[in-house]
């Protein structure tokens, strides 16, 4: 019988496998360890990688989409004579392929911190030498770096295109630049607003709909108003009606600072002191999705 | 600090005092414990506080007055500390089922610390000590309750603790799943030099099992002490005769010889008032050794009745602390565990 392997008088199979308990003596790494290891399978689960051949093929799918785009337009740069520079600016990339990035977010932030809550998982890492703080942090800047591999990445391959199509390099270095700073923050903001609405519905199928929700409906609400506030040409309320959904924000973060050419209606994008505003609401976005993450880990503890 | 086993007054957990009060309920009351290398039972019922204890034991939730110590560490403060050195196994599932079970643990070891290499090494060396061979590469969700219980324990030892505390570990087991794990619970201290403090509400399934027995109700201790010293001392016999027309009731003829003979006898009048079928005619028969068989069965065959039965019976743990405690309280009281505590906790 499997139980009793350990003893002298095992059945024949089980004494084969008998080598008897081994103690462990080696090294333990502790608690900053612990924290790399969750990030990085947190990181890696992402793109499905350590997990199931079947949840591989979205997240793959998305990062592929987003390169083959970034890559269409570096070979329309490099095939059309008399190009100076890149059919759109570094800053615009994300901005277009927003859905697509929701459609990522959606899907993988559920599977990062809805899995541990609804399989009640969660009670044994913290029962480990990690704290809650370790978890949260580990869990955030595991998603907020998928999404600045999948945003930065076809930025990566526009830069390298427009070298090899030998535009001016100091422009496209800064406009690069630009750019990735841009996605830096998006990748922020979107990664803890999905992880906060995912920890907090934790059912199947239920996260990957809220996250939806929350990156897509507003963004449709907010530019629907917008565009009624361009009809009756009152730039003012388009510029404050941005801060109310996830891309406008970055949006308007990206046209007051970072030499971005808005897309809201008439590119009625904030100036400076409306930017700051916007980058305020940002930053407190990500404070505050950072906070109600460590609530709601509070409660699952043990 | 030194592996447990090898030193015997080395105290695993000591909590001094301890009280746990939330708002509305007192889930811990100036507990008191003082517990040994070894595999200990706590007992009590739903609500007595099992897993508030655990939750402290583990520096996961501040006491509200008195101390514990685990391993020699302070709860308190280096809660951390004990986190590396202790394995916890939940009451509840806690197993992702798109997983298999290497995965699975692999991914807990490192969590606990331990460096890749080791951490698969552990796995497999883990898996197989609790039992689970070529299904631990399948995904969890396909096991059968007792192979998930196996991975549960196999997460909480992969790290190679010096203590493991089990969360009802035989929940939702059938007979035979239960008995191995009880079994694999045994050799967790004897195999692997573990201690163990395994909680459940059935005090039965906990004798046969743990060296000691500790039992808290209503957040404060009941009892604690040495599983041997309820089940070793003496055996209990359980005659059953028939009755005949010179003695219409058998078994009244049978207590008066074996009286004379100076047989004592257990239990209320030596009759097993537990209220099974049967059980006013059942006699139960301290034995102090060959001679007493001898003399049951000598004297029910003067006597010309039947002989139905005549069984050893353990005293189980839950007779002792029923309300015949008192007068065999004396030989529970040991040396090195907690004393029992002042009276004014029975609540219920």
């Amino acid at each position: 019988m499997s139980t009793e392997t350990g003893t002298v008088a095992g059945s024949d199979s089980s004494r084969i496998h008998n080598i008897g308990y081994r103690s462990y003596d080696g090294v333990r790494l502790g608690r900053s360890y612990a924290r790399r290891s969750l990030y990085s399978q947190s990181l890696r689960g992402s793109f499905g990688l350590g997990r199931s051949a079947k949840s591989k093929v979205l997240p793959m799918l998305l990062c592929g989409v987003m390169c083959l785009v970034a890559l269409i337009l570096v070979a329309v740069a490099i095939a059309t004579p008399n190009m100076t520079k890149l059919p759109i600016k570094y800053t615009d990339f994300a901005i277009y392929l927003q859905a697509v990035i929701g459609l990522f977010i959606a899907s993988q932030a559920p599977q990062s911190v809805s899995r541990d809550l609804r399989f009640k998982s969660v009670p044994l890492y913290f029962s480990r030498p990690i704290e809650r703080a370790d978890y949260v942090v580990a869990k955030y800047a595991a998603m907020a770096s998928a999404l600045l591999i999948l945003t930065g990445l076809p930025l990566v391959i526009l830069y390298v295109g427009s070298l090899l199509a030998k535009f001016d390099f100091a422009d496209q270095t800064k406009g690069f630049g630009q750019g990735m700073v841009s996605v830096a923050l998006l990748s922020v903001l979107f990664a803890g607003l999905g992880l906060v609405v995912a920890a907090l519905t934790p059912r199947r199928g239920f996260g990957v709909a809220a996250v939806i929700a929350v990156m897509t409906i507003t963004y449709g609400a907010v530019s629907t108003v917008q565009a009624i506030a361009w009809q009756t040409s009152s730039a003012d309320a388009i510029t404050w009606l941005g801060l109310f959904s996830p891309i406008t924000l970055i949006d308007g973060v990206q046209t007051a600072f970072l030499g971005a050419a808005s897309a809201f209606p008439g590119g009625e994008g904030p100036g400076a002191a409306a930017g700051v505003v916007y980058l305020i609401v940002v930053l407190a976005l990500v404070a505050g999705s950072y906070a109600v993450l460590m609530r709601r880990y509070r409660r699952v503890g043990l | 600090m030194v592996r447990a086993t090898t030193v015997d007054d080395v105290t695993v957990i000591a909590t001094e005092s301890l009280s746990k009060r939330f708002p509305r309920v007192t889930a811990l009351d100036r507990l008191s414990l003082d517990i040994g290398p070894g595999v200990t039972g706590l007992v009590g019922s739903n609500g007595a506080g099992k897993s508030t204890l655990i939750k402290i034991l583990l520096g996961l939730s501040p006491a509200t007055e008195g101390r514990a110590a685990v391993l020699g560490l302070d709860v308190a403060t280096e809660g951390a500390a004990i986190r590396e050195r202790v394995g916890y196994m939940p009451e509840h599932d806690c197993l992702p089922p798109d997983v298999s079970a290497t995965e699975f643990v692999v991914h807990m070891a490192r969590m606990s610390g331990l460096p890749p290499t080791a951490a698969r090494e552990r796995t497999a060396d883990t898996l197989r000590h609790v039992g689970l061979y070529e299904e631990r590469y399948r995904p969890i969700g396909g096991y059968s309750t007792g192979m998930k219980q196996r991975v549960k324990l196999a997460q909480a030892l992969v790290h190679d603790p010096k203590l493991v505390l089990l969360d009802e570990p035989t929940n939702g087991l059938d007979p035979v799943g239960r008995d191995e794990m009880l079994g694999l619970i045994r050799r967790v201290h004897t195999d692997f030099g573990i201690s163990v403090l395994v909680t459940s509400h059935l005090l039965g399934e906990l004798e046969r099992t743990c060296d000691h027995v500790v039992v808290i109700d209503g957040g404060s201790l009941l009892r604690s002490s040495s599983t041997s010293d309820f089940t070793s001392v003496t055996t209990t016999l359980a005659v059953e005769v028939t009755d005949s027309d010179d003695h219409p009731d058998g078994t009244d003829a049978l207590r008066k010889v074996l009286t004379e003979a100076g047989i004592t006898f257990v239990g209320h009048d030596g009759l097993d008032a537990e209220g099974l079928p049967g059980a006013g005619h059942i006699l139960l028969v301290e034995a102090t050794g060959e001679e007493t068989y001898d003399l049951v069965r000598d004297s029910v065959a003067g006597l010309g009745l039947g002989l139905i039965r005549m069984e050893q019976r353990r005293h189980r743990i839950a007779e002792v602390f029923r309300a015949g405690e008192a007068h065999r309280a004396a030989p529970a009281a040991t040396a090195g565990v907690g004393q029992q505590k002042g009276s004014g906790h029975h609540e219920h």
